[in-house]
C-alpha cells in the first residue's frame, strides 16, 4: 500500500485523544509501519485539538506537511472545514461526525459557522470524496469519536483496520462498563 | 493486557508505541535514576504522568512535584551531590525560574549525575514566548542534546545519564514540544538491579561554594569537562550523515545541509521526495559542537545551508569555525524573520531549500490549501468558576480600571467577551506589574489576577511587596483547587501532597488588612466584594473561588448513577438581550439563524452558573433531568 496521511483534529474535550489513540494502535495492529503525534496545547479548553497520523515504511517525521492529508477525520464541522481548506491533499477523503460547535466569533456575528454543504463542496473542489455521520439516537456525546471509528471501519479506507483490531486497540486503554459501551456501539 | 505502569516497570526488554515523554520515564528506571523532581508546565507534564502511574509501593525512585522550578531544580542538586542519579525536568519557560541555581550547576561536581529535561516549545503551542533554551547552556557550561524521535529521546537519556556520572556534570536533554508528544514504536532494553539511595555528600568532592576566588578554579573545571565532552560529541552516533542518494557534483558543485533534531527529519523527507545527491549531517549531541566532524563536511561541500530551529544558534559557530579554518565552503542559511519562527515542518524547510537551490529543489509543487479564515480561540469550559468571576468582578469595576493578567487557564480572561487580563509577562507577575500601574496614579483603578498554584509558585514575594509599601490595588486570587491548565496537578494549597496550606492564613499571616473570600457562582456577592475591596486604601484581596469543573465532572461522571443534568431556554421568557452569550460568554449556547438562543446538550453541564446573568430569568434547569 501508498503511504497514508490520516489527519485528525475536533474541539477540546471531545475526545480526539482516544480516536487518535485508537487508530495508531489500530494501524500498527493491522501491520503498518506507523508515527504520530498530537498537539496537545490547550486540549482542554475548547480550542482546536489535532492529531497526525501517518503510514509508511520510510516515514521521517510524524507531521503532515500542510495540504498533504489523504483522509481527514473530523469530529466537528468547523473544524473539519478547516482541515478540508489547510490539509486535505487533491484526492483525497473526509469523514466528519456532523456536531456543531460554535466558536465565540460565530456567536458574536464575527464569523459565520459553515454548512455541511460549504464543508462537502470544499472537498469536491479538491476532486475528493466527503462522508458525514450523525446519530441522532446517540446517548453521549463523548461516543461520537467510535461512531465515527465504525463508520471508517465500514468504508474500508485503511485496508485491515477491522472491527476486531480496533476492539483489541479499545481493550488497551479502558476497562469496564467503558469498555462494554464502546464495544457494543461498535459492534452493533 | 499488562497495565501502562507494569509495562513501564517491566524488568525485561519489551516494545511498545509510546510517546516521546513516557519513553524518556522508561529510560530512567533503566538508567537507575534516584530522585526526579518538577513543576507541571507543557509540553513535559507526561513524563510525571508516567512516573506517578506507578503505585507507591513498587517505586524504586522518588518523584516529587515542587513549588516551582527553582525549588526543583535545587531538590535534584542535593540528590546528586549526595551521589544519587537525579532528574530535573520542566517547560522551556520554567528554565528562566530556575535559572538562578541552574547556572551554577556546571561549576559543580556532580557525584550522581544530573539530567536536565526541557520541553522547548517552538512555535508556542502552549507558552508565552518560544524562547529557545540552547542560549543557556552556553552561559551555563551545560552540554546539551537534541533529540529528534521518542526513539531518540530515549536512547539520548541513557547516554546523557552515562555522560552525566561519568563527567559529575549536568547534561541537558532538549526535548521540543512535538518530540515529547511524537509516538512510534521503541525497542526498551531492561531494567537491572536497584542500588538503592546514596548519603554519599563529601564536601572534599567539591568545593561546592563559589565565593570570590573559588570561582575561577570551579570555571576552568567546567571549561575543561566541556573539552572532554566534545571528544564524546566527535564520535557520537548521535551525530551522522544521511545520504539517501550520495552526495555528488551537481551543476559543478558539491552541495549539503546541516541540521539537528525534529528540523532534520523534515530535511530528510524533503531528500528522499527530491531524489537529488545532495545529502545531511545531522548534528543532535549538538553542544559542545563536534568541530572536526563539522570540519571535515564543510572541506568536502561547495556550498551547505544551516537548517536549525529558532535562533542562529549553530549558524554563528559553524560560521566562526570556518573563518578561523579558513574553509572556503559558501554557508548558506535562512533569509527572513520568519524563518526563525514557528516549527520547520518539511513544507516549510522545502522553501528554505528552494530559496537556495532553485535548481535542485524545485518549486510550484505547492499543495492545494487556502487559509481558513474562522478562528476558534480557546475558551473556558461550561461551568468553569472564573467565567462567573470574569462575569461578576467586570460589573464592579469603574471605568479606566487596569486589570494585570497571569498565568493560568484565566489567562483566557483576556480573550473575548472578557477583555480582562491586560498584561502578562511570566508567572507570578501580576502582583509586583499590578504595584507598579498604582505608583503615582491617583486615577485609575488597578485589579490583579493569580491562580492559586502560581500563588505558591511564584507569587508570594510580590505578595509580601505589596503589603509591605500598602501597594494600592486589589488582588483576585482566582483558586480552582488544582494546577488546572497543564492536566490537574497537586499543588502546596491542595492538600493532596501533605497537609494542605490555607491561602487565607498565609495572606493573614502577611498582614493584609482586607481579606475576602467567596465562591464565584455567588457573583453577586462577589461584584459586592471587589467594590468593597477598591474602596479599600491600601493592598486588598479577594479569593475568588470554585472548583475546577472539568476535573469536578470527570470525578462526578465515573460514579453510579450519575445523570448529565442540563440547562434549557425558556423561548416565552427570552427577549434576547444576549447578556448569556455577549456577556457571561457560555460557549454551550448556540445562537441560532432566526436569532434565537438554544444549549447545546453536548457542551452544557447543568451548573447552571449563567442562570443569575440573564436580565429576564429565562434560563433554567432543564425539568426532565430534574
Amino acid at each position: 500500500m501508498k503511504d497514508l496521511n490520516i489527519y485528525m483534529c475536533g474541539v477540546g474535550g471531545q475526545g480526539i485523544g482516544l480516536l487518535a489513540e485508537v487508530m495508531l494502535r489500530a494501524c500498527h495492529k493491522a501491520g503498518y509501519d506507523v508515527k504520530g503525534v498530537d498537539t496537545h496545547g490547550l486540549a482542554q479548553r475548547g480550542g482546536t485539538v489535532v492529531s497526525h497520523l501517518r503510514i509508511g515504511k520510510k516515514i521521517h517525521t510524524p507531521l503532515i506537511p500542510s495540504g498533504k492529508a489523504n483522509i481527514v477525520i473530523a469530529l466537528e464541522r468547523l473544524e473539519g472545514a478547516r482541515a478540508a481548506s489547510e490539509m486535505l491533499d487533491e484526492g483525497g477523503k473526509v469523514i466528519y461526525y456532523d456536531a456543531e460547535y460554535q466558536t465565540i466569533g460565530n456567536r458574536l456575528g464575527k464569523f459565520k459557522y459553515p454548512t455541511h454543504e460549504e464543508l462537502e463542496a470544499t472537498v469536491k473542489a479538491k476532486n475528493g470524496e466527503s462522508v458525514r455521520v450523525f446519530e441522532e439516537e446517540l446517548s453521549d456525546p463523548r461516543m461520537q469519536n467510535i461512531v465515527l471509528i465504525k463508520k471508517m471501519i465500514e468504508l474500508e479506507w485503511i485496508p485491515g483496520v477491522d472491527t476486531a483490531i480496533v476492539s483489541e486497540a479499545l481493550a488497551e486503554l479502558m476497562q469496564g462498563k467503558m469498555l462494554e459501551k464502546n464495544l457494543e456501539l461498535l459492534k452493533a | 493486557m499488562k497495565k501502562f505502569y507494569e509495562q513501564l516497570t517491566d524488568k525485561e526488554q519489551w516494545k511498545g508505541l509510546l510517546m516521546g515523554n513516557h519513553a524518556v520515564a522508561r529510560a530512567m528506571l533503566e538508567a537507575g535514576v534516584k530522585v526526579i523532581t518538577s513543576y507541571p508546565g507543557s509540553p513535559t507534564p507526561e513524563i510525571a504522568e508516567a512516573l506517578n502511574s506507578v503505585p507507591q509501593d513498587m517505586r524504586d525512585y522518588h518523584f516529587e512535584w515542587a513549588t516551582n522550578e527553582k525549588v526543583a531544580t535545587e531538590v535534584a542538586f542535593g540528590s546528586s551531590i549526595n551521589g544519587n542519579m537525579s532528574v530535573v525536568f520542566f517547560k522551556s519557560v520554567g528554565l528562566n525560574v530556575a535559572a538562578d541555581s541552574l547556572v551554577q550547576l556546571g561549576l559543580m561536581n556532580l557525584t550522581g549525575g544530573l539530567v536536565v529535561i526541557l520541553g522547548d516549545d517552538p512555535g508556542a503551542n502552549s507558552s508565552q514566548n518560544e524562547q529557545d533554551n540552547r542560549h543557556f547552556a552556553r552561559m551555563s557550561y551545560i552540554p546539551v542534546m537534541e533529540p529528534a524521535t521518542p526513539t531518540e529521546a530515549y536512547k539520548m537519556f541513557l547516554e546523557a545519564a552515562k555522560l552525566s556520572k561519568k563527567h559529575q556534570m549536568p547534561i541537558i536533554l532538549r526535548l521540543t514540544t512535538h518530540v515529547c508528544h511524537a509516538k512510534e514504536l521503541i525497542s526498551f532494553g531492561a531494567i537491572g538491579e536497584s542500588n538503592g539511595y546514596k548519603a554519599e555528600f563529601d564536601v572534599n568532592n567539591g568545593p561546592y561554594l563559589p565565593i570570590t576566588k573559588t570561582v575561577f578554579p570551579l570555571k576552568k573545571k567546567a571549561m575543561e569537562k566541556l573539552d572532554l565532552i566534545r571528544k564524546e560529541s566527535e564520535r557520537s552516533p548521535f551525530n551522522n550523515i544521511y545520504s539517501p542518494f550520495g552526495c555528488k557534483e551537481i551543476n559543478g558543485k558539491k552541495l549539503g545541509i546541516i541540521s539537528s533534531s525534529m528540523p532534520a527529519l523534515s530535511v530528510m523527507e524533503n531528500l528522499d521526495k527530491a531524489g537529488k545527491p545532495v545529502d545531511l549531517l545531522q548534528i543532535n549531541f549538538s553542544y559542545p559542537m563536534p568541530e572536526e566532524m563539522i570540519a571535515g563536511y564543510l572541506k568536502d561541500k561547495d556550498e551547505v545551508i544551516i537548517i536549525e530551529e529558532l535562533d542562529r544558534i549553530m549558524e554563528y559557530e559553524i560560521k566562526a569555525l570556518a573563518f578561523d579554518r579558513d574553509i572556503k565552503c559558501r554557508i548558506l542559511t535562512r533569509k527572513t524573520h520568519d524563518d526563525i519562527m514557528g516549527e520547520l515542518t518539511s513544507d516549510r524547510t522545502w522553501d528554505i531549500m528552494t530559496g537556495h537551490w532553485p535548481e535542485v529543489f524545485e518549486s510550484g509543487i505547492k499543495p492545494v490549501t487556502q487559509p481558513f479564515a474562522n478562528p476558534r480561540i480557546p475558551q473556558m469550559c461550561p461551568g468553569c468558576g472564573h467565567r462567573s468571576a470574569f462575569h461578576a468582578i467586570k460589573q464592579a469595576l469603574p471605568d479606566g480600571t487596569i486589570t494585570v493578567g497571569d498565568i493560568g487557564c484565566h489567562s483566557l480572561g483576556f480573550f473575548e467577551p472578557y477583555n480582562m487580563g491586560e498584561m502578562l509577562l511570566s508567572m507570578g507577575h501580576s502582583n509586583g506589574t499590578a504595584a507598579g500601574l498604582t505608583i503615582g496614579n491617583e486615577k485609575r483603578k488597578v485589579l490583579a489576577f493569580i491562580g492559586d498554584s502560581t500563588f505558591f509558585h511564584a507569587g508570594l514575594p510580590a505578595i509580601i511587596n505589596a503589603v509591605l509599601y500598602d501597594h494600592d490595588f486589589t488582588l483576585v486570587v482566582m483558586e480552582n483547587g488544582t494546577t488546572a491548565m497543564t492536566g490537574h496537578q497537586p499543588h502546596a494549597g491542595t492538600g493532596e501532597i501533605g497537609e494542605k496550606i490555607s491561602i487565607d492564613k498565609v495572606l493573614e499571616s502577611f498582614g493584609v488588612k482586607f481579606i475576602r473570600r467567596i465562591d464565584t457562582y455567588q457573583q453577586k456577592k462577589l461584584t459586592e466584594y471587589i467594590k468593597e475591596s477598591l474602596d479599600h486604601k491600601g493592598f486588598s484581596v479577594v479569593i475568588a473561588s470554585h472548583p475546577c469543573m472539568l476535573k469536578f465532572m470527570k470525578q462526578q461522571r465515573r460514579k453510579e448513577g450519575f445523570v448529565q443534568k442540563h440547562v434549557e431556554i425558556d423561548q416565552s421568557k427570552c427577549e434576547r438581550h444576549l447578556t448569556c452569550i455577549e456577556d457571561f460568554g457560555c460557549p454551550s449556547f448556540v445562537k441560532n439563524e432566526d436569532g434565537s438562543i438554544t444549549v447545546n446538550e453536548d457542551l452544557c453541564i447543568g451548573d447552571g452558573s449563567c442562570r443569575p446573568t440573564c436580565p429576564v430569568s429565562a434560563i433554567d434547569f432543564k425539568k426532565e433531568a430534574k
